[in-house]
C-alpha cells in the first residue's frame, strides 16, 4: 500500500494506470496465480495432453506417429494381456486398499491410545512408508525368493512345509504376493494420516457419549467413525490413486510375470511403450488408467463428502 | 554428412570387404600398411560423450578407459564416458534420438539400430574398411547394425551365453562328458534331479537369460517367429515339439524358475541350490574371485546349448553396437574414436580384459588369447558365430523388437511348462500376440 501512495505521490498521471490496476483484486489475484498457473500448464497439463495424443497415434520410438484415430484402443481391446492387467490392476487396488484402511485405521486406533513411548512407536510406524519403494521392494524380493526365501526357510526348519514356496512363480500367490508388499508399504500413510484426524475428535463427544452409556464400540461407530469420514475420504483416495499407478513394486519383483499374472496397467503400458518402442500403444494403456483414476476421485469427492452420507444418512 | 577422405585404394578395399575376409587374421600380426591409410581428421578442439552399459566385468570397464585415456593423449580429444544400468539404455538411447541432444556415441542392445536407424549416423565406410582389415565382421552381429546394406553403427559385441554346470553332479548323474544333443540334455535333467538337485532355465521376465533360453528352444527344434517376409509363423508342429519339450525339462528343475529374473539363477547356483544353468560367463567370474568360492569355483563347467533336432546351433545371445548419433557436432571426432577403439592394439586388450565376457565381432579376433586362457571360456568364443537374430528370420525393426520385450516368447514356454496351457493352446496364443506386432 504504501509504496503505491509514494507511485501516485510521484508521478500521479503516469503510473495512475497500473497502479490502479494493480490495486483491482481480480487483476492482483490473477497475478498471484499466475506462477502456479504456468508450473500446472507446463508439467501437468502439457504431459497429459502429450499422453492423450500420443494415445491416438501410432508414434513408434525414433518415429514420428500419425494421428490414427481410436486404432490403439481397438487394439488394446482383443488384446488378452491388456484386459489381463485391467484386470489384475482392479483387483490390486481393491484389495490393497481395503487392507490398508482396515489396518491402517486399527494401527491409528492404537497409536491413538495412551502407550508408553507413543513418540517412538509413531515415529517407527512411518518407516515402510519413508523407504524408497525401490529399496523395499528388493528387500520383499529376497523374502519372496524362489531358493532364499527366509519365510520357506523358517517353514522348512519348523517341519512345516518341505518344499520352498513358490511365492512369485505360481499366478495368484504372486498376485497375493504382491498385495501383501503393497499394504505393508502403504498402510503407515493411512495410519499417520488418520491418527492425526483422529486427534481432531474433541474429547468433549466422547464424554458426553460416555454419560450416554454407549460401550467403545458404539462410540467408534456413532462418534469417532462419522466424525473421521473426511479425511478418510481424502486419505483413502490418495491410497487408491498411489496403489492403481503402482510400478515400482511390480518391476523388481516380477517385472510383470509369471506369464503376465502381476502386469498391472502402468507397469504394461511402461513395457509396450519403452522397451517394446509402440509409444502410441502405451500412451493408449496409460490413458486407458485416466476413467478409472477419476471415478475414485469423483466417488470420493461427491459421495464420501458428502454431509448426508456421513451421518449415516441416505440421499 | 561429414565424408572422410577415401583414396581409391581403401575404397576398393572396402567394397571387397567381405571377400577379403580370411586375410583379416593373417593380417592381425603385423599392421599392413595399405589398410592403415583410412585418416579421419578429427574436427578442431572436439569433445566427445559416450555413453555406455554399467560394466559386469570389471576389467571391461578399466581397458575401456585406458583406451580411451590413450586416445586422448594422442589426438588431444576428450572424451567423457557415462554408465547407464543396461535396462536404462534403450529408452535412454531412444529420447537423445528423437529429441536430437545427448551423448554423441552410445552403446546400444539388439533392434535399438533399428528403431531409428535415420537417425543415426552412417558408419559404412569405417565398418568396411574396419572389416577388411580385421577378418569381416560376423553375420550375426553384423545384422543389428546393418540395414539395407548400410551400417548405422559398429557391431561392438557379443554377450555371449552358456549353459553353465557342476561338474562333480553331471558325474554322478552318469555323464562323463556334457550330452551334445537334446534328448541326452533331458536324460541328464532327469538324472541331475534324482540325484537331489535339478537344473535351472530362466522361465521368468528375465530380458536376457529369459530370452535366450526360450529362443534356443524354439530353434533348436526348427521353429520360428516369422518367415523371411515377417509372416507370423510361430504356430507350427516345431514350435509345438519344442514346447513339448521345454515341459518335460522343466520337470527336473529346481522350483521356483518361472518366476526367475536375471540375476536368480546366478546366485542360487553360487549357493550351490542348482546344479545347471545358462548364463554369461559373469557367473563365473564372480566365483572366481570370491575366494570363499574357490571349491564351486573349482568344479564349474561350461558348454554350449546342445543340438536340437533342427540340426543347427543357433542361439539368440545379446548383441551391443556402438552408435554415433547424427546430430553430434563432431561426427569426425567420434568416427575417429570408434575408430582407434576398433584398431587391434586397443581392441585385443579390451576382449583379453572382459574375461570372455565380451566376444568379438570382428573375426580376426577370435586368436585373441582370453579364448584359450580358461576351458570355462571356450564356449564364449564362438557367440558371434553361432548367433541368430532376433525375429529370425523376418525383418529386424519395430515389430522384433516388440515381440521381444512383450516377452511373448518367453510365455508361451512358460504358459506350457507350468501347465496354465496345452502346448497347442500357448502356442495359438503367442502366434496372436505376435501378430499384433507383425500386422502389416
Amino acid at each position: 500500500m504504501t509504496s503505491t501512495i509514494t507511485t501516485e505521490a510521484a508521478g500521479p498521471l503516469r503510473a495512475g494506470g497500473i497502479s490502479r490496476l494493480l490495486e483491482n483484486r481480480n487483476v492482483l489475484g490473477a497475478l498471484f496465480l499466475l506462477p502456479a498457473a504456468v508450473i500446472l500448464l507446463l508439467f501437468l497439463t502439457y504431459p497429459l495432453g502429450l499422453g492423450v495424443w500420443l494415445g491416438f497415434t501410432d508414434t513408434q520410438i525414433g518415429r514420428e506417429g500419425i494421428f490414427v484415430g481410436l486404432e490403439n484402443y481397438e487394439y488394446l481391446w482383443s488384446d488378452s494381456v491388456f484386459w489381463l492387467s485391467v484386470f489384475n490392476t482392479v483387483l490390486y487396488t481393491v484389495v490393497a486398499s481395503i487392507l490398508k484402511f482396515a489396518l491402517g485405521l486399527w494401527l491409528a486406533l492404537i497409536l491413538n491410545e495412551r502407550l508408553p513411548f507413543k513418540a517412538f512407536f509413531r515415529a517407527i510406524v512411518l518407516l515402510p512408508w519413508v523407504v524408497p519403494t525401490v529399496l523395499s521392494a528388493i528387500a520383499f524380493w529376497w523374502i519372496y525368493d524362489a531358493q532364499f526365501s527366509i519365510l520357506s526357510w523358517s517353514l522348512m526348519k519348523l517341519g512345516i512345509i518341505d518344499a520352498p514356496i513358490n511365492f512369485l512363480g505360481d499366478p495368484n500367490l504372486a498376485r497375493a504376493s504382491v498385495i501383501a508388499a503393497n499394504v505393508w508399504r502403504g498402510i503407515p500413510f493411512v495410519a499417520i494420516t488418520l491418527l492425526a484426524g483422529l486427534q481432531t475428535i474433541p474429547p468433549s463427544l466422547y464424554e458426553a457419549a460416555m454419560l450416554d452409556g454407549t460401550n467403545s464400540w458404539q462410540r467408534l461407530r456413532y462418534v469417532t467413525l462419522p466424525m473421521l469420514t473426511p479425511i478418510i475420504a481424502v486419505v483413502m483416495t490418495f491410497s487408491v490413486l498411489f496403489t492403481f499407478t503402482d510400478f515400482q513394486l511390480i518391476y523388481v519383483l516380477t517385472r510383470g510375470g509369471p506369464v503376465n499374472a502381476t502386469h498391472l496397467m502402468a507397469t504394461l503400458s511402461f513395457q509396450r511403450a519403452i522397451p517394446g518402442g509402440h509409444l502410441g500403444e502405451g500412451a493408449a494403456i496409460a490413458i486407458a488408467m485416466v476413467p478409472f483414476l477419476l471415478s475414485a476421485i469423483l466417488f470420493s469427492y461427491f459421495g464420501l463428502q458428502r454431509r448426508k452420507w456421513q451421518q449415516g444418512g441416505r440421499d | 554428412m561429414t565424408k572422410f577422405r577415401l583414396t581409391r585404394r581403401q575404397l576398393m578395399q572396402g567394397t571387397a570387404g567381405v571377400a577379403a575376409g580370411a586375410v583379416g587374421a593373417r593380417l592381425l600380426g603385423g599392421r599392413p600398411a595399405a589398410a592403415q591409410d583410412l585418416k579421419i581428421t578429427p574436427e578442431e578442439g572436439a569433445t566427445l560423450r559416450v555413453t555406455r552399459w554399467s560394466p559386469f566385468v570389471e576389467g571391461d570397464e578399466k581397458q575401456w578407459l585406458a583406451n580411451t585415456e590413450k586416445f586422448t593423449k594422442e589426438t588431444g580429444i576428450q572424451v567423457r564416458i557415462d554408465k547407464e544400468s543396461w535396462e536404462d539404455i534403450r529408452p535412454k538411447a531412444a529420447v537423445a534420438a528423437n529429441v536430437g541432444s545427448g551423448p554423441d556415441i552410445m552403446w546400444v542392445w539388439f533392434d535399438d539400430p533399428h528403431q531409428y536407424p535415420d537417425k543415426l549416423l552412417d558408419v559404412t565406410e569405417l565398418a568396411d574398411y574396419l572389416g577388411s582389415k580385421y577378418g569381416g565382421w560376423y553375420d550375426g552381429p553384423k545384422s543389428y547394425a546393418n540395414r539395407d546394406g548400410k551400417f548405422i553403427g559398429l557391431p561392438l559385441a557379443t554377450i555371449g551365453n552358456a549353459v553353465v554346470y557342476r561338474k562333480s553332479l553331471v558325474k554322478a548323474a552318469g555323464f562323463d562328458e556334457f550330452p551334445k544333443d537334446t534328448a541326452g540334455f533331458l536324460k541328464l535333467c532327469e538324472g541331475l534331479k534324482k540325484n537331489g538337485l535339478g537344473a535351472g532355465f530362466t522361465h521368468g521376465h528375465g530380458v536376457g537369460d529369459g530370452n535366450n533360453y526360450a529362443h534356443w528352444l524354439l530353434w533348436s527344434h526348427g521353429g520360428k517367429m516369422v518367415d523371411e517376409k515377417g509372416n507370423v509363423t510361430i504356430n507350427s508342429p516345431e514350435t509345438i515339439e519344442a514346447v513339448k519339450y521345454a515341459s518335460e525339462l522343466y520337470k527336473n528343475f529346481v522350483p521356483g524358475t518361472e518366476s526367475w529374473l536375471d540375476v536368480n539363477n546366478n546366485r542360487a547356483f553360487l549357493a550351490k541350490q542348482v546344479s545347471c544353468i545358462a548364463n554369461g560367463v559373469s557367473v563365473y567370474y564372480a566365483a572366481k574371485k570370491d575366494p570363499a568360492m574357490a571349491e564351486i569355483a573349482a568344479d564349474i563347467g561350461s558348454t554350449n546349448f546342445p543340438i536340437g533336432p533342427s540340426g543347427q546351433h543357433a542361439e539368440l545371445y545379446q548383441v551391443t553396437s556402438a552408435v554415433i548419433f547424427k546430430y553430434t557436432k563432431y561426427p569426425k571426432a567420434a568416427m575417429r574414436y570408434l575408430q582407434y577403439m576398433f584398431e587391434q592394439p586397443q581392441m585385443d586388450p579390451w576382449i583379453e580384459a572382459s574375461s570372455a565376457y565380451c566376444c568379438q565381432t570382428l573375426k580376426a579376433y577370435a586368436a585373441n588369447k582370453i579364448w584359450t586362457a580358461d576351458p570355462v571360456f571356450a564356449p564364449y568364443a564362438k557367440a558371434s558365430e553361432t548367433l541368430r537374430a532376433n525375429g529370425y528370420a523376418g525383418p529386424l525393426g519395430p515389430a522384433s523388437a516388440g515381440v521381444m520385450a512383450d516377452y511373448v516368447l518367453v510365455d508361451m514356454f512358460a504358459e506350457a511348462v507350468t501347465g496354465q496351457r496345452s502346448p497347442e493352446d500357448a502356442v495359438a496364443r503367442a502366434e496372436q500376440r505376435a501378430k499384433r506386432y507383425y500386422k502389416s
